[in-house]
């Protein structure tokens, strides 16, 4: 009987909604690790040494060695990170 | 050759993960270019577990495969074997050999490149994962099928493939046009889609954002059509043969409307009456 009323009832099982957000999160997430994001974020972080040094008179080769890229993702969003850490000495007054 | 074509094309047919249809697709599609009017080669790339010969219902005229026509063992013309149902299609089996490093991507594209001399299409029926033989299926291909099914892990898996297939591949390598890449969605069942239960047609496509070439629905005539050797396309009564008809269509650049993807909701009493013939389109 059980079953039969199961059977008539209109029941919206939400489970491809759950398996959608889930597929969402996991794929955004791998889409950014893979090969070719790894390359955008090194071709970005060549970039921004480039334009540091534009403007301040600093050693790229040094530089690049204290610049971090970090990305991570907690709930619900993600979070690019960039550490530059400059030393003292290198940082010049703008030209 | 009927000089539709001047450059034949190859077409990769794969997914990442296992079971959901390649070798059904493979088949299906590779009969339907045939009834087409197009000369056809489908290729198993899958060495060590061959299947698509048994698919294809030529099992037992199997005497060279692909390994041997690589290590010059066999011409070309000996290993492939001419389909028992259209003159124009040819099927070349993969080697039951266990050594898994026997192809050899030069080899292969040089064998490619010889089938390109004869044939309109060549269908590469992938592999599952993502070592070698799924690779070197890929490497060449001008348009990839991706099979999907409508279930998380075969999802995230096509996701993968397309990420490789715009990266690694011949034409990523040398930075020609992309590969052109098309999802089939197979094993759709509306009435599990309406309750809720299944991912839907836009939902795959919200994530993959692949053109969609067509769905194939959860059919009883798939398992038909394997247990007597005969590409469900074949079976032209049936909704998977059709649609995978209207597929091949759309695939040659013809205009279909999508079938079989919405619930046809019969009623009850229609439902005890056709309960029999259920996997034949109403």
């Amino acid at each position: 009987m059980r079953n039969l009323l199961k059977y008539f009832r209109k029941d919206k099982n939400p489970s491809a909604a759950l398996a959608k957000e889930r597929l969402q999160i996991i794929i955004s997430h791998e889409r950014i690790h893979s090969s070719n994001r790894a390359n955008l974020l090194t071709s970005m972080q060549k970039e921004l040494v480039e334009v540091i040094a534009r403007h301040l008179n600093i050693d790229t080769h040094k530089v690049r060695e204290q610049v971090k890229f970090d990305f991570a993702q907690n709930d619900g969003h993600s979070v690019l990170e960039l550490n530059i850490t400059l030393p003292d000495e290198d940082i010049v007054a703008a030209r | 050759m009927n000089g539709k074509h001047v450059v034949a094309e190859i077409i990769v047919v794969t997914s990442g993960k296992g079971g959901v249809g390649k070798t059904t697709t493979s088949a299906a599609f590779a009969t339907g270019l045939a009834q087409r009017g197009n000369r056809t080669v489908v290729i198993d790339f899958d060495v060590g577990l061959r299947n698509l010969d048994l698919i294809m219902g030529c099992e037992r005229r199997v005497v060279y495969d692909f390994v041997n026509v690589i290590n010059g063992d066999a011409t070309l013309r000996q290993a492939l074997i001419k389909d028992k149902r259209y003159d124009n299609l040819f099927i070349l089996p993969a080697s039951q050999t266990r050594d898994k490093d026997s192809l050899d991507k030069e080899a292969v594209g040089r064998i490619l490149n010889e089938l390109k001399q004869e044939f309109d299409y060549i269908v590469c029926d992938s592999p599952a994962g993502i070592e070698r033989g799924a690779f070197l299926a890929m490497y060449y291909a001008d348009s990839a099928i991706v099979v999907t099914n409508p279930e998380v892990s075969s999802v995230r898996d096509s996701d993968r493939i397309l990420g490789i297939l715009s990266s690694k591949s011949k034409r990523a390598e040398e930075g020609s046009e992309h590969i052109k890449e098309h999802l089939l969605l197979t094993r759709y069942s509306p009435t599990r889609v309406e309750r809720g239960e299944m991912l839907s047609v836009n939902d795959v496509l919200d994530i993959l954002s692949v053109p969609l070439l067509g769905v194939i629905p959860e059919s009883q005539a798939v398992l038909r059509a394997s247990n007597s050797g005969t590409p469900v396309i074949v079976d032209s009564e049936s909704d998977a043969g059709q649609a995978y008809t209207d597929a091949v269509a759309r695939f040659l650049g013809e205009d279909r409307p999508h079938r079989f993807i919405e619930n046809t909701k019969p009623s009850l009493l229609k439902r005890l009456f056709t309960k029999k013939r259920e996997g034949v389109s109403a």
